[in-house]
């Protein structure tokens, strides 16, 4: 029980009742154990939360939870809970449970242990002071775990859909062995950007690319941010072995590129995308030869 | 919120290491992703080596944080060398000019979703990153 | 800890197999100086593929490597640097310009075929 005891215990004159009163606590709380789960369960349907589960999925995660929820008060670590809370969060945010209903069931399982306290201790007053000291600071714990764990996990989910839907809006071609095109539409932002050189870098080593032929025709704008994203991506390809060839640079952009301080010259530009994948072939050895058709 | 609060004491270059490999284990805790928990025990090693580097040795506290909705990490390189007498200047190196010169702020900055920089001259210097699962 | 290099006809391969410190990259620099010379090794291959950070002082350190062994004949490719490690260092600020660099070990030893022998004897046509 390690560190929560001991800081109840600098708070208590007499040392021995907290430690005592958690494991009694938590004795009852498992002999009781089927008795408070169908409680629980009774006030989860009565105040229509997990709507979207079935009565037999409820009771299932019911009967993890408060195991959890019991060893936590036991450990005093809410490790195993974390990692319950959220895998169990993976499970039902696709279903359609919102945070206030997570939240909901954490508090009435909270409440029907505190009666169920209440009930066993009513005769001693004293006796139920100090169970409720050493109950309620964990149980205040408990809640917070789940929620946060709840709350993490579906920021995880939203961000990797989010992730999921720009990747299918930037599609990463290969053409030939070791050659790749990256058409790129649309505003680069510091955020697309990112994401954009992530999918490319991962694009070199998955096609083994050692050429990469990324066109921004379809960039309405060119600004510091796709400034510094072309330098960065050039610099990071060729980290990888590989070359990064601009296509789709008019001469304005690329005047606009020089005022804002980018270094051309450390870049392969091509006009169009036509001329930046024969260069791209050139520089890997293909040739293309015109194949004569039989006569008759 | 001082359950994953870890000091690592900065005192020789094998320390680095030790330092940035507890960064990318706290940042896969806490749901970093594989380029984000690179991204943090980068700026961790450069933050660590300038430790060594200016002042011989120091700390790197790695934590938890949370601000309402969102949930993150903080790294705070902490020293008492001989600090920086100019932090404008030293947060203001171009983008290629940071390949070994002066400190890397810039570099660790562009790394990590905020960075501050307290720093008293003959006292020490204190820098906190901080970066956000977004 | 000790990175094991490998003598593959005329090239060594090094291959780092975890986190370096300081110290232990001084120590590759040097220990492949010394092999390079006595193996006359016209090239040499730095596979860093596990590496999941290169910070300021690994690419100082790896420059370093690549002008001395270059200073006793041979030509160095740093291989296998891993996407988001890439990604890292270019917003680090540090990059490899001027240094010879190749996607991994197979492409590194292709590059070394044609610069040191003028054709690749592994390379696809």
């Amino acid at each position: 029980m390690g560190g929560r005891s001991s800081r109840q215990q600098s708070r208590k004159q007499s040392s021995d009742v907290p430690a005592a009163s958690l494991s009694e606590l938590v004795v009852h709380l498992r002999e009781n154990r089927t008795q408070l789960r169908e409680e629980w369960v009774r006030r989860i349907t009565e105040a229509q939360l997990l709507t979207a589960m079935s009565s037999d999925e409820i009771f299932a995660e019911a009967t993890s939870v408060f195991d959890n929820y019991v060893e936590v008060l036991e450990s005093g670590s809410v490790e195993a809970l974390q990692a319950y809370a959220r895998n169990l969060s993976e499970r039902i945010i696709p279903r359609g449970v919102e945070t206030h209903e997570v939240v909901g069931i954490v508090l009435l399982l909270r409440d029907v242990l505190a009666r169920s306290l209440f009930a066993k201790y009513q005769g001693d007053f004293a006796l139920l002071n100090h169970v409720l000291d050493a109950y309620e600071p964990a149980a205040n714990r408990i809640a917070n775990t789940v929620a946060s764990s709840f709350v993490q996990e579906r920021e995880r989910i939203i961000r990797q859909q989010q992730e999921a839907i720009r990747e299918l809006s930037t599609p990463v071609l290969q053409v030939r062995e070791r050659l790749l095109i990256l058409p790129i539409i649309g505003l680069i932002d510091p955020q697309r950007a990112r994401q954009l050189t992530e999918q490319l870098l991962q694009g070199i080593r998955s096609n083994r690319a050692k050429v990469v032929v990324m066109d921004i025709t379809g960039v309405p704008s060119i600004d510091a941010n796709v400034a510094n994203y072309l330098v960065q991506t050039v610099d990071a390809a060729r980290l990888m072995g590989a070359t990064l060839i601009v296509t789709g640079l008019s001469p304005e952009i690329a005047q606009t590129l020089v005022v804002i301080g980018v270094d051309l010259g450390k870049m392969e530009t091509v006009g169009d995308l036509q001329g930046g994948i024969e260069k791209a072939e050139r520089m890997l050895g293909y040739k293309v030869v015109l194949v004569e058709e039989d006569r008759p | 919120m001082g359950d994953d609060e870890k000091s690592v004491p900065i005192r020789a270059d094998a320390d680095i290491v030790i330092a940035r490999q507890e960064g990318r284990a706290l940042a896969a805790q806490l749901g970093f992703s594989s380029s984000a928990q690179i991204f943090i025990a980068t700026a961790i090693s450069e933050a660590a080596r300038n430790i060594i580097q200016y002042a011989g040795s120091g700390e790197i506290v790695l934590d938890h944080i949370a601000d309402g909705d969102h949930s993150g990490i903080v790294i705070i390189a902490r020293d008492q060398g001989p600090g920086i007498k100019d932090v404008q200047r030293a947060l203001e190196d171009g983008y290629s000019s940071s390949g070994g010169l002066g400190l890397g702020l810039p570099g660790i900055k562009r790394l990590m979703s905020e960075m501050h920089v307290k720093s008293t001259p003959g006292k020490g210097t204190t820098v906190i990153m901080k970066k956000w699962l977004d | 800890m000790q990175v094991p290099i490998l003598k593959q006809g005329d090239y060594l391969i090094a291959t780092i197999q975890s986190a370096l410190t300081d110290a232990d990259l001084l120590q590759l620099r040097d220990e492949l100086a010394a092999r390079v010379g006595q193996h006359r090794s016209l090239g040499v291959v730095v596979d860093v593929t596990v590496l999941d950070v290169i910070d300021s002082f690994s690419v100082r350190t790896l420059r370093a490597v690549v002008h001395m062994l270059k200073l006793r004949g041979a030509e160095t490719v740093i291989a296998g640097i891993q996407p988001e490690v890439a990604f890292a260092m270019v917003q680090l600020g540090v990059t490899l310009e001027s240094e010879a660099t190749a996607l991994d070990l197979e492409e590194g030893l292709i590059y070394l075929d044609q610069k040191t022998k003028g054709s690749s004897r592994h390379g696809r046509r």
